[in-house]
């Protein structure tokens, strides 16, 4: 049986869409058939992200009001096997999204894939609830600053009571914390939340901590999942975190400054 | 030109993670407390309440509505069951048509 994981966050602009496409990729790379969603109606950047931007001829509206079927839709991944694609459309409302039509559409991906992850749009409107109501697992993508932390908090509130897991009394949504555009430095000196503090507050399970980086801006301009790029801190960083979720028992790395070389200890300073 | 020399040579400030972490605390655990009106049981009161009514009515899910508010120090947990009309029944209804608990 397929799992739903949406990767969801409230506030926008935190690492929804970056988190989803590594995500997603690390999956498929490890063997298992993925799809991932853009719940993004009418701005849709996942396909740039994941590099397909250039073939997507229909979209998830279409498949939703039968103008296509999924075959027609699904965008195979050119570089990892058993990863897929379903754009989000640029031109439609957010109203388009039905909870019959997305439950039509999960329930046939079921038939095919072991993930499917729903990339969130921001707020908590119409794109956002269906995005997480048919969820089973959560990435919380949230960055160490106030309004994102409580955003999150809203969103934990959200899975908690307005999920179909939540309406149908079934086991809640199981929530994981990723904790992204994290600067260790930064925190260490007291002007940026640490994970500690983070983890304090929201009271969910770490999966991952991802380091800012500009990797990630550099993939993204390339149309490659930062994932990866495993030489690069923020891609190893993903790695990490597919394989904790798929249950290895990984430590966190990037969550404290880097150890200066032995030349830098001695003269550096600090 | 004077505001950037003084914000570059003046003494550190206090150390603002800690306050944002202060003030995440005290919000949270508001909005956490005003959200409460809507406790983890709800759902589970509601499709077990479904399954004692639909014995004697049939009836579907959009027709409970249960809905707990906070005024005060009160709590009040409101229960609305919407019966089908008569014909739609399978049993005949219990005399005493009570909608509203
Ligand atoms: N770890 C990181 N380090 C540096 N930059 C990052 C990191 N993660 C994300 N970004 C940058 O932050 C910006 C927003 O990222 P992204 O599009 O993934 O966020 P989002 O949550 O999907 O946004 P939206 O809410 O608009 O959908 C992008 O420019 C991205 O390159
Ligand atoms: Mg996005």
């Amino acid at each position: 049986m397929a799992t739903v994981i949406v990767v969801t966050s409230g506030k926008g602009g935190v690492g929804k869409t970056t988190t989803s496409a590594s995500f997603a990729t690390g999956l498929a790379q490890r063997g298992y058939r993925t799809v991932v969603i853009d719940f993004d109606v009418g701005l849709r950047n996942l396909d740039l992200i994941m590099g397909c931007e250039r073939r997507v001829v229909y979209d998830f509206v279409n498949v939703i009001n039968n103008e296509a079927n999924l075959n027609q839709s699904l965008i195979r991944d050119k570089r990892v096997e058993n990863l897929y694609i379903l754009p989000a459309s640029q031109t439609r409302d957010k109203d388009a999204l039905t909870k019959e039509g997305v439950e039509r559409i999960l329930t046939e991906l079921k038939q095919g894939f072991d993930y499917i992850v729903c990339d969130s749009p921001a707020g908590i409107e119409r794109g956002a609830l269906m995005a997480l109501y048919f969820a089973d697992e959560a990435l919380v993508v949230t960055n160490p600053e106030v309004s994102s932390v409580r955003d999150s908090d809203r969103i934990l509130g959200i899975l908690a009571s307005r999920s179909r897991r939540a309406e149908q009394g079934e086991n809640p949504v199981k929530e994981h914390l990723v904790l992204a555009r994290y600067a260790p430095e930064r925190a260490d000196r007291g002007d940026m939340l640490s994970v500690d503090d983070v983890l304090e507050i929201l009271g969910i399970p770490l999966l991952g901590v991802i380091p800012e980086s500009s990797t990630v801006l550099q993939s993204s301009n390339a149309g490659v999942p930062v994932i990866l790029e495993d030489s690069s801190e923020a891609g190893a960083a993903y790695n990490d975190l597919v394989d904790r979720f798929l249950g290895k028992a990984l430590p966190h790395r990037f969550t404290s400054i880097q150890k200066k070389g032995f030349l830098k200890r001695l003269f550096g300073g600090g | 030109m004077m505001g950037l020399f003084e914000n570059f040579f003046r003494a550190p400030p206090r150390k603002s993670a800690a306050l944002a972490k202060e003030r995440l605390q005290i919000i949270v655990a508001h909005e956490r407390g005003s959200r409460r009106s809507s406790p983890d049981y709800l759902p589970t009161l509601k499709k077990e309440l479904l399954e004692v009514v639909r014995k004697y009515v049939p009836i579907d899910q959009s027709q409970i509505k249960v809905h707990l508010d906070r005024e005060g120090g009160y709590e009040i947990l409101e229960l609305n069951i919407t019966l089908p009309d008569e014909e739609q029944r399978l049993s005949p209804p219990r005399q005493n048509g009570g909608a509203g608990v």
